[in-house]
């Protein structure tokens, strides 16, 4: 009976979804899906067609890229975002490293949920951003 | 049913115990027995197919059993057109549910599918302790203690086949006002009433669907719009023979189907008042009704095994298992029947299996009972080998007529290993997640799938080197992947793993 609630509160705390309303946060929280993925367990697989986008609740996540984990993910983090937007298959794997569970959209409805959410999208806009300046100090 | 009522599996130890004898408990142990797994089963109904008595409560099932199908009942293919019955490896078992259909519809009325799925338990003599509610679990070393009404059964293995159709409620206040789908009354006192219902899936659709020509007005109201099968091309969509009430509400008929987060609901004089606000249209909604019934949805009566350690998900209403049904948390302990759809797989193109319904977990069902059978119990289940020249045909076949692979759609899979030295053997129907995550030798799988613009068409995986590729092959208007240009195309692909 809480664990819908906690989802909720989850995404509340969670900057990606700061801007939204009580109600609209109701509404997104029933939009998404939500899934557990056991340590070990890959959730997103490099070539596969038909992924999704994925918000980690709780949990973490590596992101493997031909053998080589590239990244760590966690709460409030969110993967799947490239592949999904572009209509493109993964160009890595994400194996959950502890037991995580996921807001999960599928790829087909991205689109449509940023365009009735402007504000999450100025959101995501701004972690990419931050991603890519993060890989470009990394470069230098 | 004489001999189905003499009590077998008093208590004691037994190497599997398998709790519940809906479908999916009895399919299971069908399996099991056919592979020679002794096993109790055990019951707190009185007869088989117990669910089928009470729900659903409008009288007819939402999956379908079509009474004149292009293939007789008694061929495997002909379990793509009949959802309900139960699997067996002899033709005369098959789609028992089919035979007691008066042929008015296609999808069964309640009693048609108890009158199959009894037919079933009796004809394959499948034996069971009716009248034996499991209490409580606990461990006993490697092995397991249930606690039942009749006494205690000790086991290493543990199926609980229980359902999903104990009521479940979001944290509302004041829902502990109203009915749940669980406790509706008969429609007909619902005439001349203003009705809220609570919930746009299949269950608030369905309750909707069977009130339409009794209630004044019916408002539908959820947080999410409402997800239609025919558009996200999926059963867990609500399903279009629910739809009237949608259709009143799109031409503006007086019924009303609203995205509204519910705030709190309240009792007045004569019926309910229920506090909403817009979601994908802002604003308060305060509705003033005669009645309100939550079609809010199921859960796992799961007892006490969260206790024991079992992982829960989908606000605790599942239990998180491993690709063959196992309790992603303690080993011995798996899952049947509708409960398996806590395994979600691969979850392509955000299409959940049919898991939750009797045409996929009844191939859940036989996936288990083997990987039981072989894993814990030390049966040997012999691999037939497939010349390297049939391979294509075979594969293509499997494409196009394997009720596995329709029912449960990129969830599973045909399996071919290949090896230089062996030759090529048929592994049959593996889980697509244990076979493109958990390694092997060389392979090919088949799978079907529906993408997300309902193009349907085969899905190939072929594992070589400890690496997976998919590859997707052409669609076909009439679904048939049996072409000269899929051969042609399954050929190429195949040709570095078995030229």
């Amino acid at each position: 009976m809480s664990e819908q609630i906690e989802v909720i509160d989850s995404l509340a705390g969670m900057t990606l979804f700061a801007d939204l309303t009580p109600p609209q946060l109701e509404a997104v929280a029933h939009t998404f899906d939500e899934d557990f993925f056991d340590e070990g367990i890959r959730i997103l697989r490099k070539g596969f067609a038909g992924s999704g986008f994925y918000v980690i609740i709780e949990g973490e996540a590596a992101v493997n890229l031909d053998g080589k984990q590239i990244a760590t993910l966690s709460r409030g983090d969110f993967f799947g975002d490239i592949s999904a937007l572009l209509g493109e298959l993964p160009t890595a794997d994400v194996t959950a490293t502890r037991p995580l569970r996921c807001a999960v959209l599928s790829a087909d409805e991205l689109d449509r949920f940023l365009l009735a959410y402007p504000t999450v999208a100025l959101r995501m806009l701004k972690a990419l951003a931050r991603r890519m300046r993060n890989q470009n100090t990394w470069r230098n | 049913m004489a001999e189905l009522n003499e009590r077998p599996f008093p208590p004691g130890e037994y190497p599997v115990v398998v709790v519940g004898t809906g479908p999916g408990g009895l399919q299971t142990s069908y399996y099991l027995t056919q592979l020679g797994v002794k096993h109790a089963l055990i019951s707190a109904d009185e007869q088989p197919a117990g669910m089928f008595q009470r729900f659903p409560f409008f009288q007819r099932l939402v999956t379908w059993s079509k009474p004149h199908a292009p293939v007789e009942k008694t061929e495997r293919r002909n379990e793509w057109y009949d959802w309900n019955s139960l699997l067996s490896d002899d033709p005369a078992l098959r789609g028992s549910v089919i035979e007691f259909m008066d042929g008015s519809s296609y999808f069964p009325s309640r009693p048609e599918m108890e009158k199959g799925l009894l037919a079933f338990a009796e004809r394959a003599k499948i034996a069971a302790r009716y009248g034996c509610r499991w209490e409580s679990t606990a461990r006993a070393g490697d092995d397991f203690v249930l606690t039942t009404s009749d006494g205690e059964y000790r086991c290493s293995t543990l199926v609980f086949a229980i359902g999903m159709t104990q009521a479940w409620k979001p944290d509302i206040d004041g829902i502990e006002l109203v009915p749940h789908y669980v406790e509706m009354k008969p429609a007909k006192e619902f005439a001349g009433k203003h009705v809220f219902i609570m919930g746009k899936r299949n269950s608030g659709f369905e309750l909707a669907d069977g009130l339409l020509p009794w209630a004044k007005q019916l408002i539908l109201g959820s947080p999410r719009p409402a997800k239609l099968s025919i558009i996200t091309h999926s059963t867990s969509g609500a399903r279009a023979r629910y739809m009237q009430p949608y259709e009143d509400n799109a031409l503006g008929g007086g019924h009303f189907v609203l995205d509204a987060a519910i705030e709190r609901i309240e009792r007045t004089a004569d019926g309910y008042r229920v506090h909403t606000s817009g979601t994908t249209k802002p604003g308060v909604m305060i509705f003033e009704v005669d009645e309100v019934v939550a079609g809010t949805g199921f859960t796992t009566p799961l007892g006490d095994l969260p206790a024991l350690g079992v992982k829960t998900f989908y606000q605790n209403r599942l239990p998180a298992q491993t690709p063959f049904f196992q309790s992603a948390t303690v080993p011995g302990v798996f899952f049947a029947g509708s409960v398996t759809q806590g395994s979600i797989g691969l979850k392509k193109y955000g299409i959940p299996s049919n898991s939750a319904a009797v045409h996929g977990f009844r191939y859940n069902a036989r996936v288990l009972a083997h990987h039981i059978a072989e894993t814990r119990h030390g049966v040997k289940i012999e691999r037939p080998s497939v010349e390297p020249g049939r391979v294509v045909q075979y594969l293509l076949d499997e494409a196009t007529n394997a009720p596995e692979l329709w029912n449960q759609q990129s969830y599973l899979a045909r399996v071919l290993n290949v090896d230089r030295a062996r030759g090529i053997t048929d592994e049959g129907i593996v889980p697509l997640q244990h076979f493109v995550d958990a390694g092997g030798p060389d392979a090919v799988a088949i799978t079907v799938e529906t993408d997300g613009t309902g193009d349907i068409h085969p899905a190939l995986y072929i594992r070589r080197d400890g690496t997976t590729e998919e590859r997707v092959l052409a669609s076909n208007p009439l679904n048939d992947f049996a072409t000269s240009e899929h051969h042609a195309e399954l050929t190429s692909a195949l040709k570095p793993l078995i030229d």
